[in-house]
């Protein structure tokens, strides 16, 4: 948020991603500390009675409470908006907090939420559970059937909302085409966006309205804190969204806030690496006996293989692999790694490896997961910053044992 | 190396007795893991690893009791929701980003579209936004009466109610609803009962033990005490954490930062000796500036002058930190006495080790229509002083010195 610095500080205008990641929204304090300060402080004090009335008076006219705003975060904020080239930005305390504030903000009892099928489980609570009990109705769509987008939408929504590439199974939404069609329904378009991160894909760019980020994922990217942000047009952002989240209180902490500046400074760094990596291991399983399928979205054979070319930089640094063997391999599999920890997080320095039918897609329906795409011999792998070589050596030898 | 794969320890009260409030801030929860510990360990992660995959499937199928990610449950955080649960005397607790999201969550688990909630008027602007403006946007309507007045409680609960939610003493007018009265109305009229219990703090009121079956907190202000870092906590029975409220916090993410509980579980060791000097002070200050030729009155819970003073004793074991000047020029003679505190910081925040004052008529609670804010005592001469660890002494010098000059 556009809150006013001790030192305002704007020396990336017209400079490049790297450089911004790494200088953008710096506020120094009168210190003129070289490394971005850790404001961990809840409140703020006025040099007098008059400064304070007018603080609660302006629009967002300096430093009240960490809730509706804290330095720390504000610099983080900003270095986020400028990574995406949006206007707007709140920072929240986990990603699910960036995606339900940012519908919320959208809808109202009575409204309609036109959703990918392919979405992450908790969104898909909120929207499937939560929502409908507030009088809220959704409706859930195939993501790469435009067809169903449009009858979905004829009746008109109040937002639309989708992930791409999707969680586990790498399905990507054309999205200047359901921006289009979500626009001419009267909906906001949100885009979760945490697969491929702003490094690898600009959802703004291409129509959507909002873009919504876990930023415990890549843009920590070393698996310490949870965090979310949710970008938009100014407008959204200030009287929509800030309203719910200055009330409903998801603050994002300080602390976390730090630790995600810090991490945006080596998030282009760490995206080339993981990508190139990620491509290397996609190569490698696809050619692989023992396995029936690899989904990344820079191999030929993605379906979507077109889109991906369009709309993604790379490819990220996730990827799915389906094994011969079935739910038996796939243990095996995991069980064999080495350099690959078994855990359900993703976008780590750490390679990490999950089985989403016995895990993040436990609870969903055979069938649900069969129209899915997901199988019990499925794998989700989100490769780390490991010297790829160590990596390769390591599937090999856990793919020789399953 | 060490690998961690012992269980946690942690020493726990001898067999046939139960520690004092005072050993359970400091011990309680207490979680060491296999490199032993003395402080509590500070668990930076987002996820957890397996041993193997079949490890991994039986904790998503809750076969296996153990950490899966963060946004769920998190060791830092479960130590400070453990400690806090042997202090109020509940059942169960999960902490939150904020206190709002406390609030925010404690009501959303409550109520669905259609539904109802009975409020006191005297609210904290935020809570005041969400059911005023942002609950009826899904079809939940709220009725707000004068938190003191019994009949309005009556009335408006009679048509039946999903909830009811109030906070005593209330911010910033230092009025009491009474706990025990508003509670056996509300489950007559089959309402779950919520009360914000952010001015008392855990050690000063009970509200479970009174009949309510929600506290919430927010743990930025005395739980913290030093001004740190947001926090909150909804506590209350299993059933209502675990069926209601957990899916809620689950999915839509006001996750406490293991970074905040950390500092929050540390707060929480010197709770008891900070509330007994804020209290000692706040009272002292409430008493010495009592009938102060400036002030057209001194609010405190716990003076006999307060409207509520019987009932603020039954229900409350002290009155808290924070005490209510109505300087009597009204916001001229507010406002040159806030300008004239040389040590006393004007912030809007409270419960922290340093004093802090706040004129809510143009600041927290400039929102407010003036009628409004009159109905809830808060007049232009009102100043909200949050008493803090210094010594007392130098606050009452500070506070006559800038009374002076008005
Ligand atoms: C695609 C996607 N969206 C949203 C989330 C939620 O983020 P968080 O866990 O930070 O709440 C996740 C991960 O958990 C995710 O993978
Ligand atoms: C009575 C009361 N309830 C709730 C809150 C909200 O807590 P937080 O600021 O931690 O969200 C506050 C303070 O801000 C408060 O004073």
């Amino acid at each position: 948020m556009a809150l006013p610095s001790p030192q305002p500080v704007d020396p990336v205008a017209g400079l490049s991603i790297d450089t911004r990641l790494v200088r953008g929204g710096t506020r120094r304090s009168h210190n003129r500390e070289t490394s971005e300060a850790l404001y961990l402080t809840s409140g703020f004090v006025y040099p007098d009675a008059e400064t304070a009335e007018a603080a609660f008076a302006g629009p967002e006219e300096g430093w009240i409470y960490t809730r509706f705003g804290n330095p720390t975060t504000a610099m983080l904020e900003d270095r986020l908006a400028l990574l995406e080239g949006a206007p707007a930005v709140r920072a929240t305390a986990t990603g699910m907090a960036a995606v339900f504030a940012a519908l919320m903000a959208s809808v109202k009892a009575g409204d309609r939420v036109v959703a990918s099928r392919a979405l992450f489980g908790s969104c898909h609570y909120v929207v499937s559970r939560i929502l409908p009990r507030f009088g809220v109705e959704t409706r859930l769509v195939d993501p790469g059937d435009l067809d169903q987008w449009r009858d979905a939408l004829r009746p008109g929504a109040a937002a639309v909302l989708f992930e791409t590439p999707s969680n586990p199974m790498i399905d990507l939404v054309d999205i200047a085409a359901v921006a289009e069609l979500g626009h001419a329904a009267g909906a906001r378009v949100i885009v979760d966006n945490v697969f491929a991160t702003a490094i690898e894909q600009r959802p703004l760019a291409h129509g959507a309205d909002v873009v919504v980020y876990s930023a415990t994922k890549h843009i920590d990217g070393q698996g310490r804190c949870l965090g979310g942000a949710v970008l938009g047009d100014a407008r959204f952002v200030v009287e929509d969204l800030q309203p719910f989240l200055r009330h409903t209180g998801p603050t994002l902490s300080p602390f976390n806030a730090w630790v995600f500046l810090k991490g945006l400074e080596t998030l282009g760094l760490r995206m080339e690496r993981h990508a190139r990596s990620a491509g290397r291991i996609a190569g490698f399983l696809a050619e692989h006996p023992k396995v029936l399928d690899v989904r990344y979205p820079r191999l030929e054979s993605h379906p979507q293989h077109a889109i991906a070319r369009r709309q993604m930089r790379r490819g990220g640094a996730m990827l799915a692999v389906t094994l011969a063997g079935g739910k038996a391999a796939a243990f095996r599999f995991a069980n064999a790694l080495r350099l690959a920890d078994i855990s359900p997080n993703l976008g780590d320095a750490k390679t990490l490896i999950a089985h989403p039918a016995t895990t993040t897609h436990a609870n969903v329906a055979p069938e649900e997961r069969a129209r899915l795409g997901i199988s019990d011999g499925t794998l989700r792998l989100s490769v780390g910053l490991e010297d790829a070589d160590d990596l390769l050596a390591d599937m090999e030898q856990a793919l020789a044992v399953c | 190396m060490n690998d961690i794969s012992s269980p946690p320890t942690g020493k726990t009260a001898a067999a046939g007795r139960t520690w004092r409030p005072a050993t359970q801030l400091v011990r309680g929860g207490m979680a060491r893991s296999g490199f032993d510990e003395t402080s509590e360990a500070l668990y930076l992660t987002s996820g957890f690893v397996y041993p193997d995959a079949a490890s991994a499937e039986a904790a998503f199928a809750n076969k296996l009791q153990r950490f899966v990610y963060s946004r769920f449950a998190n060791p830092t955080v479960a130590n400070f929701e453990e400690r806090l649960r042997l202090i109020e005397g509940a059942e169960a607790v999960r902490a939150t980003a904020s206190g709002m999201a406390a609030v925010f969550a404690a009501l959303m688990a409550c109520v669905k579209g259609g539904d109802r909630v009975v409020a006191s008027r005297a609210l904290f602007g935020s809570c005041q936004y969400i059911l005023g403006e942002l609950l009826p946007r899904f079809g939940v309507e709220t009725t707000f009466v004068d938190g003191e007045d019994l009949d309005q409680w009556r009335d408006a609960l009679a048509p039946g109610a999903a909830c009811v939610f109030f906070e005593t003493p209330s911010n910033p007018g230092l009025a009491l609803v009474d706990v025990q009265a508003v509670c056996d109305l509300a489950h007559a009229a089959g309402a779950t009962v919520v009360v914000d219990n952010v001015f008392a703090s855990p050690l000063l009121q009970k509200p479970l033990e009174l009949g309510a079956d929600v506290v919430v907190y927010s743990a930025t202000k005395h739980i913290d005490g030093q001004g740190r870092c947001l926090g909150g906590a909804i506590l209350g029975t299993k059933s209502f954490v675990e069926d209601k409220l957990q899916p809620f916090l689950r999915h839509t993410g006001p996750a406490l930062s293991p970074f905040n509980a950390w500092v929050l579980l540390k707060g929480l060791e010197t709770l008891p000796l900070r509330m007994d000097r804020h209290v000692a002070s706040a009272e002292r200050v409430a008493r010495h500036f009592e009938g102060h030729p400036k002030l057209a009155a001194v609010r405190y819970p716990f003076l006999d002058s307060h409207p509520q003073a019987a009932l603020a004793r039954r229900q409350m074991k002290a009155g808290g930190s924070i005490v209510c000047f109505d300087v009597a020029d009204g916001k001229d003679g507010a406002f040159r006495f806030l300008d004239a505190l040389a040590m006393v910081d004007i912030s809007n925040n409270l419960g922290d080790a340093k004093s802090l004052v706040t004129h809510p008529a143009t600041t927290t609670h400039q929102r407010l229509t003036p009628e409004d804010r009159a109905r809830q005592g808060i007049g232009p001469g009102l100043v909200r002083l949050s008493v803090g660890l210094e010594d007392v002494e130098d606050i009452i010098e500070d506070v006559s010195a800038a009374l002076a000059a008005v």
